[in-house]
């Protein structure tokens, strides 16, 4: 057992014991990155020198007696979160050297708890894409096998999370962006409910879909960093002023009495091996006390063409502001005003970016509005009440996270469609601005992980944790290690 | 063939809040360049805007000032298009639930009156502006004015003539000054105004093609553009041609107007409601919370004038055509002053010294209080009116000071002691032997002459009324 194989809060009992300090865990940490960096690929800035300060910092506290749960704790920042005076690149051509000048508030939340951040995580431009290959500066492997894709868009994140190159990550999910990686490297990943976590300082694609959440190495170190991450913020207008609870308090090992439906439309969605597996976590979920039927969510099959509709044309719009007049990437020679956007965005935009600014701009035209993108906000609201009734029966919904466990790099890069339909089991939890987790709960012919997906109610991150603590007590799939 | 002008304005007034719409940066006119901004206005990645209430406030006090209902349920849409002075490449506006709608202002333009209906009032954001050096190759933008709250006071096709149009502007401009939402300043863009402007003939139902002018900077640019608009449709309908839909940019300093872009090159906005911020649910509370800040409007303190103090309604036109002027007014009478006392004082006096010295009447450097002592002195005999001028004068000169301060500093008391007086008379009889034998020879209007050196030997300070009486007991004793 090496240092950079224990989890967060593992780490943390380490650091209040004083059997080890920051400097030693980041140092492990960067270690672990000199050793498989070069074949996981997962950061797109590490930093080495401020990492070590941060380190130096937290021990300062740590010694001094404060200190809590993230004190000292090395982690991954997905690079589309702005971090003051670092590189925020959103793995695109367009930002290359874009360095913000303030913190996302879930940043400023982080620091306040004195971390050790080692760096920026790769992901799929702008957060758009499953794969993570649609990043400017590299591809990221799946550590589980790194000729296949760690799925995305958090795909940095989840890797280096799975590979040990930090003990947990934050990453954004729009549709699935968190859930889907987590999934396919074999972490825990919660993309909590809309307007638990504040946006500010998210690079935005979507606006109404776009969540930050956590990836880790297990559900208690998910439940610590939404105590740090969630929380009313006057500089987001969406971030809900409600009661936050200690996530903490609901890791208990009990699901009696837990009632879980089984949606049928997203197991139609999977392959023959997924299902089996999300079939299996069902029957142990049974055992351990659960009540578990099967029901049925009618306006599912709606749920991807109105996603790609919404995430696309606020993305038009979001995405209009990187024009070369600014910050960020401009073309070197122009003619006039209209040149210098043309080329500017032709240039520093990648095609799936550039696929999606054109669906959502023609969604949103005069003559297509109703029919596209007002037609795609009423599937919207049947989506909800679909949800809303079905949690008049159930408290968790337990479904398949991804209808097919990581696929191999190249493989779908040339199939946009193909690319989109592996979303179908995500997006609808954001389209009703869920609160859902993912989990590990088997593996597949090729000895990749499969993952499952408990969607909650509204605020239903308490039961969703309880739920995945109590699996993960009592299942074989706590921790798959990847061998590198 | 006669023809009949139809014009409908969209009015840009920039709204009187210390901070921006979105973000907590000052809207401070005449910084240096790029100081009043932050990543919120600037259009960083990853920023979020929140609303600014007091915005939706003003808003709500505009549209009853002008008599409009307030939507229960507005929300706030962003209007895409490209320019280097947006940095989001989006503005955010309100497209189909603006919060104020239907209203109207009355007007009176050429002897009669209007109702000029107003559509909408809504809330958006303003733009930077771009800066061209004339010593460096390129264009610079400053985003100071970036994310500064504005209304936009759309009206319905209501106006018949450039006159109607300048008048609506100006009582328009009045009411918002007013009630305080703008400080209402041309030179400094705070008030702009685009001009939809159609002919058609006598009688004919239907409106004619509009075309839009843009880039009026003033009302009297306003008004040329118009009678510029109007001539230039009618000759083109005159001479066969047909009038096409259309925006045109009007130059002033050339006295006409340009296409700017044609109807099948108009943009598409692709407006769609912004994620970013929630609906702006306005209840019967909120409203009655705006209602109750209302001031007394210009018309209804027009109407008290005549009413209450029986002044002409030249007069109150006048003095309510400016809320300065209306509330130093206010304050002379209150002080005591009798309302057409002062405002004589300040439709005359007052006024040629402001006319000619370019003093705006929110910069009168004295108190209606001091107007209303300046003219109880008169009434006490303290002072003569002449003098009073004179007093006037050194109010305007000598700031700070009160009119007792002056008449006491400069000796301007006026002399009503009958016996110095009698010694005056008799003096200047004694000097005006020829006059007084007119008089005596029946030329009775020798009284003014002799008047007239009494006062000249008091130096004005005799009291006009004692001199009057005493001279003419002393000319019938002779």
């Amino acid at each position: 057992m090496e240092l950079y194989n224990l989890t967060a809060h593992e780490a943390a009992a380490f650091l209040k014991e004083k059997k080890v300090s920051s400097v030693e865990l980041t140092k492990a940490a960067l270690g672990r990155i000199d050793a498989v960096e070069d074949k996981v690929g997962g950061y797109i800035t590490v930093l080495r020198d401020e990492a070590l300060k941060d380190a130096e910092k937290a021990d300062a506290a740590i010694a001094a007696g404060e200190g809590s749960d993230f004190t000292g704790i090395p982690m991954a920042i997905k690079d589309n979160i702005c971090t003051e005076g670092v590189l925020t690149t959103c793995a695109s051509k367009m930002l290359y050297n874009f360095v913000s000048p303030y913190d996302a508030t879930v940043v400023k939340k982080l620091k306040a708890e004195k971390p050790v951040f080692l760096g920026k995580a790769n992901m799929d431009e702008f957060a758009m894409g499953s794969t993570t290959e649609h990043s400017y500066f590299k591809k990221t492997g799946n550590p589980h096998d790194v000729t296949r894709v760690p799925g995305g868009s958090s795909g940095g994140s989840a890797a280096v999370v799975s590979a040990d190159e930090a003990f947990i990550a934050l990453g954004s999910d729009t549709g699935g962006s968190i859930r889907q990686p987590a999934s396919f490297c074999g972490v825990v990943g919660m993309k909590p409910t809309y307007g638990l976590v504040s946006r500010f300082g998210l690079v935005a694609f979507a606006s109404s879909l776009d969540q930050i959440g956590t990836l880790s190495k297990d559900v208690e170190d998910c439940a610590a960093m939404l105590n740090v991450i969630t929380g009313h913020d006057e500089m987001d207008s969406t971030s809900l002023d409600v009661e936050y609870p200690d996530y903490k308090s609901a890791l208990k090992n009990d699901v009696k009495g837990l009632k879980i439906g089984l949606p049928k439309e997203y197991f139609e969605a999977a392959s023959d091996e997924v299902k089996t597996a999300v079939l299996a976590a069902a029957k142990k979920f049974e055992e351990m006390g659960a009540f578990v039927e099967e029901c049925s969510l009618s306006k599912m099959k709606y749920a991807l063409p109105a996603y790609y509709i919404i995430s696309s044309a606020e993305a038009s719009s979001n995405l209009a502001r990187y024009d070369g007049i600014k910050y960020g990437y401009r073309t070197e020679k122009f003619d006039d005003l209209i040149d210098l956007y043309t080329k500017t965005r032709s240039e520093g935009f990648g095609e799936e970016v550039k696929r999606r600014i054109m669906l959502g701009t023609y969604a949103l035209s005069s003559g297509y509005y109703d029919a596209y993108y007002k037609k795609a906000q009423q599937v919207r609201t049947l989506i909800k009440n679909d949800f809303d009734s079905a949690f008049e029966t159930f408290d968790v919904l337990l479904t398949p996270t991804a209808p097919t466990a990581a696929w191999k790099i190249g493989e779908k890069i040339t199939d946009p469609m193909q690319m989109y339909a592996a979303d179908v089991c995500t997006v609808s939890v954001n389209i009703a601005g869920l609160p859902g987790l993912a989990l590990p709960c088997g593996k597949d012919a090729n000895n990749m992980p499969i993952g499952m997906q408990l969607i909650g109610k509204p605020f239903g991150e308490t039961t969703l944790l309880r739920a995945a603590y109590t699996f993960e007590q009592n299942s074989a799939f706590k921790n798959m290690k990847p061998v590198l | 063939m006669e023809f009949e002008t139809v014009i409908g304005l969209e009015v840009h007034a920039e709204l009187a809040t210390k901070s921006k719409a979105f973000c907590g940066c000052s809207t401070q006119f005449g910084g240096e360049e790029n100081t009043h901004c932050c990543p919120i206005c600037t259009g960083m990645p990853g920023v979020l805007p929140v609303l600014n209430k007091k915005v939706v406030d003003f808003c709500i006090k505009a549209g009853l000032a002008t008599n409009c209902s307030i939507t229960p349920y507005g929300k706030q849409d962003r209007k895409n298009y490209f320019y280097p002075d947006l940095p989001k490449a989006y503005q955010i506006s309100q497209y189909d639930l603006p919060i104020s709608h239907d209203g109207y202002i009355d007007i009176v333009a050429d002897g009669h009156e209007r109702r000029v209906g107003i559509t909408r009032i809504h809330i958006e954001e303003d733009a930077g502006k771009l800066v061209h050096d004339a010593f460096a190759s390129g264009t610079k933008v400053d985003y100071n004015r970036c994310g500064v709250p504005l209304i936009e006071i759309v009206t319905e096709p209501d106006i018949r003539s450039s006159e109607e149009a300048r008048v609506f502007l100006e009582t328009l401009k009045n009411i918002l000054m007013y009630i305080e939402v703008s400080d209402c300043k041309m030179q400094e863009g705070s008030l702009r105004c685009d001009v939809n402007l159609s002919v058609r003939p006598v009688g004919q139902k239907e409106y004619g093609t509009r075309c839009e002018m843009k880039n009026v900077n003033s009302f009297s640019a306003a008004v040329r553009s118009m009678e510029y608009e109007k001539k230039r449709q009618i000759d083109l309908i005159l001479s066969g041609g047909t009038v096409t839909q259309e925006t045109r940019r009007w130059d002033d300093e050339k006295g006409h107007s340009t296409v700017m872009r044609t109807k099948e090159d108009a943009q598409d906005y692709r407006y769609f409601p912004d994620p970013d911020l929630m609906p702006i649910v306005i209840d019967e509370a909120w409203v009655e919370r705006i209602r109750k800040t209302l001031p007394e409007l210009p018309e209804a303190k027009k109407a008290r004038y005549v009413k209450d103090f029986a002044l002409p309604e030249y007069d109150a036109e006048f003095i309510t055509a400016s809320k300065a002027l209306a509330a130093f007014f206010d304050s002379a009478v209150d002080a005591g002053a009798q309302p057409k006392a002062a405002s004589n004082w300040i439709m005359s006096d007052m006024s040629k010294i402001m006319n000619d010295e370019e003093i705006l009447p929110e910069d009168i450097p004295f108190t209606g209080k001091d107007l209303a002592d300046l003219i109880a002195l008169i009434d006490k005999g303290t002072i003569s009116g002449s003098i009073a001028k004179k007093v006037l004068r050194f109010m305007f000169d000598e700031e700070g000071k009160t009119p007792e301060e002056i008449v006491k500093e400069k000796g301007m008391v006026q002399i009503s002691d009958e016996g110095a007086i009698k010694d005056l008379i008799m003096s200047v009889l004694a000097q005006n032997e020829k006059s007084v034998n007119d008089y005596k020879n029946g030329k009775k209007n020798a009284v003014g002459f002799l008047v007239g050196q009494c006062m000249k030997a008091s130096r004005g300070k005799a009291n006009p009324q004692l001199i009057n009486k005493l001279l003419n007991e002393a000319l019938e004793n002779i």
